[in-house]
C-alpha cells in the first residue's frame, strides 16, 4: 500500500507516547518530551486530535467526529492535514502511530 | 519586600554560609584563601552557618594541565544510589539530598563552586514548585518582574535601563520560589554582563516578560500554552531524571496559569519601563 493509499484508507491509529508530560491549557496542549526536554504546543485543532488519541479510534474517525463539525472544514483536507500533523509528532517521538489499534503496551 | 539574611560577613575558620532564596549552603574548605575569596564574592549573601543546612566540603586541587582535561567538558548531572553526581571538566562533585552533605573537588577558581551552587539550588527549588530561570529580575514598588531570554536577548540591557527606584535582583539567573498561591523572585549573587550581584531581597512576582528586540516598545499578553513552552526553554534544569523533568513541567504550567506572561518587544531606551507593571 503506497502513501496515498494508506492515507486514504483511514487505517491510522494514534496514541500519546509514554515518555511525555502533557497539560491542557485552555484550548491548547503543551507537551514535553521527557527524553530530550523538547517542548511543543498544539493549537486548538491539533489539541482536539491529541485529546481523542486513545489508540482505538482511527484518525479518520477522530477527524470526522471532532474536527470537521467543529471547525467547518472540508473532510478530505482536514484528514490530509491531520495525517501530516500526526506524522510530524510521531517523528518527534511524542506520538505513537500504527496501522492497527494500539493497546496499553504501545504500538 | 523581605530582606533575606543579614549581610554580616562573619564566618568561622574555613567556612562561609551563602544564603540564596532563604536557603543556606555552608561551604567549608581547608584552603582559607579560597574561603576568603568567596566571602568577598558573595558579600551581601553571606549569613550565619545554620544547623541542618546544606554543607559542601570543597577540596582545592591544582588545575590539571596535561592537555587532556577540558573545562568545557559537558556538564553531567546524575542521580544514582540516592546521591547526585555533578561533573564537568573543571570540577567533580557529589551531594546527598538526605544528609545534605556534599563534596566538591575543584581548582581555586570560583566558577566551579558557582556552578555547583546553582545546580543544587535548581534541584531544591524545583522540588518545591519553583525554578531558576535565565532571566533578569527587578523589584519596583514592592513587586518583582522577570525579563527572560537567551544570551543577547536584552536581559542586561533592560536591567541597565531600569529607573532609579528599581532594585536589581539579578541580570542573569533569577530565583523563583513558590509561596502559597503565588511566587516570589529572590536576589542572587550570580551576575551576568552587568558584573555585579543583585540585592539580597525578595518580592512577590507580578509578571514575566519574554524579551524580543524590536523597533517599538510593546507588551502583549501571551496565551498559557505558548507561555509555558517559551518559559520551559529558559529554565535552568540539569537533571534528566524523568520524574523530576515531569514535575518541573507541571511547575512551569502552574506558573503560567498564575503569573501573567508577556512578550516584550523593546528598543533599547528607558521608555520601556513606562509599560512594565
Amino acid at each position: 500500500m503506497d502513501e496515498r493509499e494508506r492515507v486514504n484508507s483511514g487505517d491510522i491509529y494514534i496514541k500519546p507516547s509514554r515518555d511525555i508530560a502533557a497539560r491542557r491549557m485552555q484550548d491548547e496542549m503543551v507537551i514535553m518530551s521527557v527524553k530530550d526536554s523538547k517542548v511543543f504546543s498544539l493549537n486548538p485543532t491539533a489539541t482536539r486530535i491529541w485529546s481523542a488519541a486513545d489508540g482505538a479510534t482511527s484518525l479518520r474517525e477522530i477527524v470526522a467526529r471532532d474536527v470537521v463539525p467543529e471547525f467547518e472544514v472540508d473532510a478530505d483536507t482536514a484528514y490530509q492535514d491531520a495525517v501530516e500533523l500526526v506524522e510530524e509528532l510521531a517523528q518527534e517521538g511524542i506520538l505513537l502511530l500504527a496501522d492497527h489499534p494500539i493497546g496499553k503496551e504501545g504500538a | 519586600m523581605d530582606r533575606l539574611g543579614e549581610a554580616v560577613v562573619e564566618s568561622r575558620g574555613g567556612q562561609v554560609a551563602v544564603v540564596i532564596g532563604g536557603l543556606p549552603i555552608n561551604i567549608q574548605s581547608e584552603n582559607r584563601s579560597f574561603i576568603e575569596m568567596l566571602e568577598l564574592r558573595y558579600a551581601g549573601f553571606v549569613g550565619e552557618p545554620a544547623r541542618g543546612s546544606i554543607r559542601l566540603e570543597v577540596e582545592i586541587v591544582e588545575p590539571v594541565d596535561d592537555g587532556e582535561s577540558d573545562d568545557d567538558e559537558d556538564l553531567e548531572v546524575r542521580f544514582t544510589d540516592g546521591r547526585w553526581t555533578i561533573n564537568r571538566g573543571d570540577f567533580r562533585a557529589q551531594w546527598d539530598p538526605v544528609s545534605l552533605r556534599g563534596h566538591v573537588r575543584q581548582s581555586a577558581y570560583p566558577y566551579a563552586i558557582d556552578s555547583v551552587m546553582r545546580i543544587i539550588h535548581s534541584l531544591i527549588v524545583a522540588e518545591r514548585g519553583g525554578f531558576l530561570l535565565h532571566s533578569a529580575s527587578v523589584v519596583r514598588k514592592g513587586r518583582a518582574f522577570l525579563f527572560s531570554g537567551v544570551s543577547g536577548a536584552g536581559k542586561t540591557t533592560i536591567s541597565r535601563l531600569a529607573p532609579p527606584d528599581a532594585t536589581l535582583l539579578t541580570d542573569e539567573i533569577s530565583y523563583v520560589r513558590r509561596v502559597g498561591e503565588g511566587y516570589e523572585a529572590c536576589g542572587t549573587p550570580f551576575a551576568g554582563d552587568l558584573g555585579r550581584s543583585g540585592e539580597n531581597i525578595s518580592a512577590p512576582l507580578a509578571g514575566l516578560y519574554l524579551l524580543v528586540q524590536g523597533r517599538h516598545n510593546h507588551a502583549s499578553l501571551m496565551g498559557a500554552a505558548d507561555a509555558a513552552r517559551r518559559l520551559l526553554r529558559n529554565i535552568l534544569f540539569f537533571s534528566d531524571d524523568a520524574g523530576r523533568v515531569e514535575h518541573l513541567f507541571g511547575s512551569a504550567c502552574e506558573f503560567v496559569s498564575r503569573v501573567p506572561v508577556y512578550e516584550l518587544t523593546f528598543r533599547p531606551d528607558e521608555k520601556i519601563w513606562d509599560i512594565i507593571g
